[in-house]
């Protein structure tokens, strides 16, 4: 195959990785935006979204894309309901002091991971794509699922800017994250308003895991690089900052996946780590980011 | 001689006297533990004293560990002088992230020691034709001998494991009541201030990451020489969240909590083997338990409530 072909995989092999990191990283930067929090256990969900969702295709027959749907409801649902328990029965008490949070989020990282694998298992487990079609291009055939994980995520995308700019819960969030004394002095519950924040970022992390799992395997390994990616996309993006998240998560994900076709993907990591490292200590507010974090 | 001096030479004493009196399975695991609560003293010195978050010791231990079995393994250089090379390393690499690293605070710190931890263990992968990885490799037996005698020895590592805990506890003593350590803590309680007072803050936070990392690096050089095994999990991530673990658990900014902590989490976790595999659980239960209940940890709450004089 020639170099142009070959770039264009690549670039489509990036975007696709870039979609659904920026829905992961979305979820951490809305968290740690609103909250002022790291959630060291934000990998975990992403690896418990794609468990379930093995779970509920697996539970579910006919169809593959029955199932498919069932596990994008449910997975995300079951997700959300154990952050916000974790926010309730651990956050909340520890009245979210950011490094006793980082020790509480790793414990949880910990607990969960465990769960997987006592109950899921050691094992890699496919997802059946629900849809099953080839897109012709004139050099190479490309998976059509892998093309739709791009526009669904760029959809949920749009969703949750929408929800944050246009409706009365995106205001509280906006009010909350601006000044939460007087956030709550205009009667805004703060506190539902943090356990909803933390249910919604972990939720989107979920989601992001189920549109993956027909693309890579569930195993109770997989949060790591979600993570860690989310950390670099986060911090390159600028601490807090939405918009910054999703650019930077488009050129992290479409240089890794590009870097990772032509180089080693181990050298490629530890450049981006590095990279990421020297920016936080030079530009602790980010590329993108307006404000000192 | 203070009491404070005089319970510190008295707990050395007694780990002494354990050598002759415990069965032999236990006199294997005191020997790693007192390793390991080396490395979990090192990084009370950062955590406890200073009061800086850093999720990257791994790279200081592994720095250590790596400096002692590749100077065996490629340089043909014995235990002692693995010993230094390893106490050198892990200096020199918590002074170079510690000027670069320092620039931050709070969260951002302990994102940036994240990255640069996991640069440093994704570099061991990267090498592995020399490092062999995961798989890591085995340091010869002629390598692991001190003054004629062989460090596989179960006596013999004991007291070489003594000899390192020893120095490093003294150290962390030594830096407690020093006034260098008032000003670590001075700093942990309130940076700005401090700063006021007309200490520099950078100097004295880059002196305690190097003295953290020296410890660290003599911790991970006497694991390799000791236990004879160099690998790239010991420079994972897991080994930056095991000494924060072992340091909450026996109580930050005290000098005996870190070998306390490591102590009572080695044989929690022994017991619990016995009956469950899922020691993951039992570690996420008690950070999460640590944090919420006990954030000063069992020495921490034992000098508030009842031996305020304890260092």
């Amino acid at each position: 195959m020639d170099f142009g072909p070959y770039l264009l995989l690549a670039s489509l092999e990036g975007a696709v990785g870039a979609a659904v990191l920026a829905l992961t990283a979305l979820g951490l930067s809305l968290v740690f935006g609103v909250m002022r929090i790291v959630n060291v256990a934000h990998g975990e969900f992403y690896m418990l979204g794609a468990v379930i969702a093995w779970w509920v295709t697996s539970m579910v027959g006919g169809h593959p894309a029955l199932g498919f749907v069932a596990a994008m409801v449910v997975s995300p649902l079951i997700v959300g309901i154990a952050a916000a328990a974790a926010e309730r029965l651990v956050l909340r008490r520890l009245d979210y002091d950011p490094e006793a949070t980082i020790v509480a989020t790793i414990g949880l990282l910990y607990v969960i991971q465990q769960l997987a694998l006592s109950t899921y298992g050691a094992d890699a487990r496919p997802v059946a794509a629900p849809i099953d079609f080839r897109v012709q291009f004139p050099w190479f055939g490309y998976s059509g699922y892998k093309l739709c994980v791009i526009g669904a995520s760029a959809v949920m995308m749009l969703a949750v800017w929408l929800v944050l700019t246009h409706t009365r819960v995106g205001l509280m969030m906006r009010a909350t994250q601006h000044d939460p004394e007087t956030a709550r002095a205009f009667a805004i519950p703060v506190d539902r308003v943090y356990a909803g924040v933390f249910a919604i970022g972990a939720m989107l992390a979920a989601l992001g895991a189920v549109l993956i799992v027909p693309i890579q395997q569930a195993h109770y390994l997989m949060g790591h690089d979600p993570l860690l990616l989310s950390f670099i996309v986060v911090i390159i993006g600028g601490l807090g900052s939405l918009r910054g998240t999703v650019l930077a998560a488009v050129i992290i994900g479409m240089s890794d996946g590009i870097i990772s076709v032509f180089f080693s993907p181990t050298l490629a990591k530890i450049l981006a780590t590095l990279l990421v490292a020297f920016v936080l200590v030079w530009r602790p507010a980010g590329l993108f980011g307006a404000r000192p974090a | 001689m203070s009491r404070a001096v005089g319970l510190h030479i008295a707990v050395l004493a007694g780990l002494a006297l354990a050598q002759f009196t415990l069965p032999e399975y236990h006199h294997g695991n005191l020997a790693r533990i007192m390793v390991l609560a080396a490395f979990a003293s090192a990084y009370n010195i950062t955590f406890g004293y200073a009061g800086m978050l850093s999720l990257g010791h791994a790279m200081f231990f592994g720095a250590g560990l790596y400096a002692a079995g590749l100077a065996a393994e490629f340089g043909g250089i014995a235990a002692p002088g693995g010993l230094v090379l390893g106490v050198i390393a892990g200096a020199l690499m918590a002074a170079v992230v510690g000027v670069l690293a320092l620039r931050t605070t709070g969260v951002s710190f302990m994102i940036v020691t994240l990255m640069f931890a996991q640069a440093a263990f994704l570099t061991v992968l990267y090498f592995g034709e020399w490092t062999r990885g995961d798989e890591g490799f085995v340091i010869a037996s002629d390598m692991r001998r001190v003054l004629g005698l062989d460090l596989a020895d179960p006596a013999t590592r004991y007291w070489a494991a003594f000899a390192v805990f020893g120095a490093v506890m003294l150290g962390s003593l030594a830096v407690a009541r020093s006034s260098f350590g008032r000003v670590l803590a001075a700093i942990r309680e309130n940076e700005e201030r401090t700063r006021m007072l007309g200490y520099d803050v950078f100097r004295a936070k880059l002196m305690a990451l190097a003295v953290s990392g020296a410890m660290a690096g003599a911790a991970g050089a006497a694991y390799a020489l000791l236990f004879g095994y160099v690998g790239a999990t010991f420079a994972s991530i897991q080994y930056s969240i095991l000494p924060l673990l072992w340091v909450l658990t026996g109580g930050a900014a005290t000098v005996l909590g870190p070998f306390l902590g490591t102590l009572l989490m080695f044989y929690l976790i022994d017991v619990s083997s016995s009956f469950t595999t899922a020691h993951m659980m039992i570690v996420g239960f008690a950070l999460i338990g640590l944090i919420l209940f006990f954030p000063k940890g069992i020495l921490g709450t034992l000098r508030e409530r009842v031996v305020p004089w304890l260092p």
